[in-house]
């Protein structure tokens, strides 16, 4: 059999060209990116048609999910430690100087004053596990939520309150929270939505 | 690596200098960017989410006097109930007489349809002024300015939101939604009184006994 000859080539290719891109891309997504932080709960927002951008800092985030479990939050690591401390003075808790720091690092939660101590002392996957959190106590009784306001509000008085619902929080709790709100005489609110997609609109019109 | 040793093979020159290519393989530093660049596209948010703005008014007790009244005909009630449920009555009670209720839904042939032919005089005029932007009349502060007279306008209607407990908050943005495209800025969230849970009741006793005739 005669041999066929075939032309060997060279299978490596320059690959500096894509280096190139790779490293561009890389770049770009390191300037644009701002982390995705893990919030207390996770909330389902309604959708809307408002094109509003939320604000980059100064957000005192509440959060509500479906039950109604409130959730609170303020951007800020020195902020959080100063309202940690007022919280502290309020009623009656000594926070060491490592349990504000672990503090500061904390993106929301929703426990009581009481149980703070405990959240802080837990590991991460001991914090996420069901029935750790129980919401921020807000009724007429014992209205922590409202000390937490008032706490980030005379640390830091340009925090935009912004709320977080889940799409089916039932509407009593969010008007209870309204109501509290208002009585702090806070009547402005930016409310979290997503952007309404035409699919949304098709499955609404069904 | 497979092209240095190429060259090395190629090498009629290798005798005469010992000088190595400067060729350098870039397969692994590639590899390395591909992994940052999927590591920081899966850590970040690209899309910030949206906010809606809200502003309620002070919980401060106005007298009487000093409210500003508002023509019962104006006005326009809208009741959320469960299960995505939706009415509106226009008007108020009158000579013990309940308006009448109206069923809805929250898709465009519903509650917007309804809202943009109340409000059509300020609709059309705010339409002649998206035309006037998009010939670029007006700059983009003229025409925020001219949209929020406009819709101060005094015929426009003043809706009225009201949730049942049995509401939920997806209802409200929804409601909050179609006033923004409908152009209304004259809203308010109000608490639901017993005459409007009266007449959804009503409502729906009406309502059962149509289906069991038929």
């Amino acid at each position: 059999m005669p041999k066929v000859k075939i032309p060997r080539k060279s299978t490596a290719i320059d690959m500096t060209a894509m280096c190139d891109v790779a490293f561009l891309l890389l770049t770009f997504f390191m300037l644009t990116s701002n982390f995705t932080k893990k919030e207390a709960t996770t909330v389902h927002v309604p959708t809307s048609i408002s094109e509003l951008k939320i604000p980059e800092r100064n957000v005192m985030l509440i959060l509500v999910d479906q039950e109604g479990k409130i959730f609170f939050g303020i951007d800020g690591q020195e902020n959080r430690m100063e309202v940690l401390k007022k919280m502290g003075s309020e009623y009656h808790l000594d926070f060491t100087q490592e349990e504000l720091k672990q503090f500061s690092l904390v993106n929301s939660f929703g426990l009581s004053a009481g149980s703070l101590k405990r959240f802080l002392a837990a590991s991460d996957e001991a914090r996420e596990a069901p029935g750790f959190v129980s919401g921020i106590p807000a009724d007429s009784l014992n209205n922590q939520l409202r000390s937490w306001v008032i706490a980030a509000r005379s640390t830091k008085p340009e925090y935009r309150i912004t709320i977080k619902a889940d799409q089916k929080t039932p509407y009593p709790a969010i008007k209870h929270l309204m109501d509290l709100l208002q009585d702090l005489k806070e009547n402005r609110y930016n409310l979290i939505t997503t952007l309404e997609t035409a699919s949304d609109l098709q499955t609404e019109q069904k | 690596m497979a092209e240095i040793a190429i060259n090395h093979r190629k090498g009629k020159k290798r005798r005469r200098s010992k000088r190595l290519s400067t060729r350098v393989d870039f397969t692994p530093m590639v590899d390395l960017g591909f992994l940052l660049i999927t590591f920081f596209m899966l850590a970040t948010t690209l899309n910030k989410p949206q906010t809606m703005e809200l502003a309620l008014p002070a919980k401060e007790k106005i007298p009487e006097a000093e409210r500003t009244k508002v023509k019962a005909s104006k006005t326009v009630t809208i009741l959320l109930d469960k299960e995505n449920a939706l009415f509106y009555y226009e008007g108020t009670k009158e000579n013990e007489i309940d308006p009448p209720l109206i069923r809805t839904n929250y898709s465009t042939a519903g509650l917007r349809q309804y809202l943009l032919k109340r409000n059509f005089e300020v609709m059309a005029r705010v339409r002649e002024l998206n035309v006037a932007k998009e010939q670029k009349k007006l700059t983009e502060k003229e025409y925020e300015a001219r949209r929020s007279e406009l819709k101060k306008d005094k015929n426009g209607p003043i809706v009225l939101i009201k949730a049942t407990e049995g509401a939920v908050y997806g209802n409200l943005i929804d409601v909050l939604d179609e006033m923004a495209i409908c152009n209304i800025d004259r809203y308010a969230i109000l608490d639901i009184t017993a005459d409007d849970l009266r007449m959804i009741a009503h409502w729906k006793e009406n309502n059962a006994n149509v289906n069991g005739g038929k």
